[in-house]
């Protein structure tokens, strides 16, 4: 039994704030629950916070890539918002520096983001 | 490459078998890169490392071991980690080190990044007999 991330729901942004230490098995989970979560609940937004993360590594960080890219093909935006800088620095010495995924210092800037872009959608 | 333990500490052994020992072991390195006072950007490099190869050990190698623990050399601390699988070993060291190339279904980064994350790197692999991987880093 894998443990399982919660999702949140603000508006027509979903919120994935991953507080503890992901088995890639959870990891796994969390891709296809939001894929699902996007269409059923129409959301135009993705925030994933991890902020709690000490490191992402390549299976995590493949993750926020593959999650960018499946709710891009969903109609919805993804932002990884509260990155840390140490985790910064480890990416892109991984080789990872997840050019697709657009990413904000904090919650409330990466909601200003996508309310900003899905603002200028509709216009 | 043997790592230089320190003489009145011995290193663990802590089994890689199932997914929950990838995140365990990710917790052990975090103690021990504390404890040798690695700087944080430290610790999360070799953390990562330890990741990349737990998982390497589990997927490719089958499962296996690492054994870690803190190192000492000309006054300078650090942690060292050696992982161990008998699983099919690796025909092509060149390529398996080659960012992007994979066997599996992964990015290909695990051991290429591991090996940029850290300070030591030592593959040692035999077809048929399994691969062992020793990473060390120093604080400074």
């Amino acid at each position: 039994m894998t443990e399982r991330v919660p999702i949140l729901r603000i508006g027509e942004v979903l919120v994935v704030s991953i507080q503890f230490d992901l088995e890639d098995q959870t990891v796994l989970r969390l891709q296809e629950d939001l894929a699902e979560q996007i269409v059923r609940r129409a959301a135009r937004g993705v925030i994933i916070d991890i902020t709690a993360l000490e490191i992402v590594d390549s299976f995590v960080g493949r993750m926020l890539a593959t999650i960018a890219e499946i709710s891009r093909m969903l109609d919805a935006e993804t932002v990884v918002v509260g990155m840390r800088p140490a985790v910064a620095i480890t990416l892109v010495e991984l080789g990872l520096s997840l050019g697709g995924v657009s990413t904000a210092l904090d919650l409330e800037k990466g909601l200003a983001r996508l309310r900003r872009s899905t603002i200028s959608d509709e216009a | 490459m043997t790592a230089p333990w320190l003489p009145d500490e011995a290193p663990q052994i802590y089994a890689i078998t199932h997914n929950r020992d990838v995140v365990s072991i990710r917790q052990t390195i975090r103690v021990l890169a504390q404890r040798c006072r690695l700087s944080l950007v430290d610790q999360t490099k070799m953390i990562t490392a330890a990741s990349e190869l737990a998982r390497n050990t589990l997927v490719y190698g089958g499962g296996g071991a690492v054994k870690a623990g803190l190192v000492e050399k000309d006054g300078r601390r650090g942690i060292a980690a050696l992982f161990e699988d008998s699983g099919p070993g690796i025909a092509d060291v060149n390529l398996a080190m080659t960012d992007g190339w994979t066997s599996g279904s992964g990015l290909g980064l695990g051991l290429s990044g591991a090996r940029r994350l850290v300070d030591e790197f030592d593959l040692v692999t035999e077809v048929g007999v399994g691969t062992t991987v020793t990473v060390i880093k120093w604080a400074r």
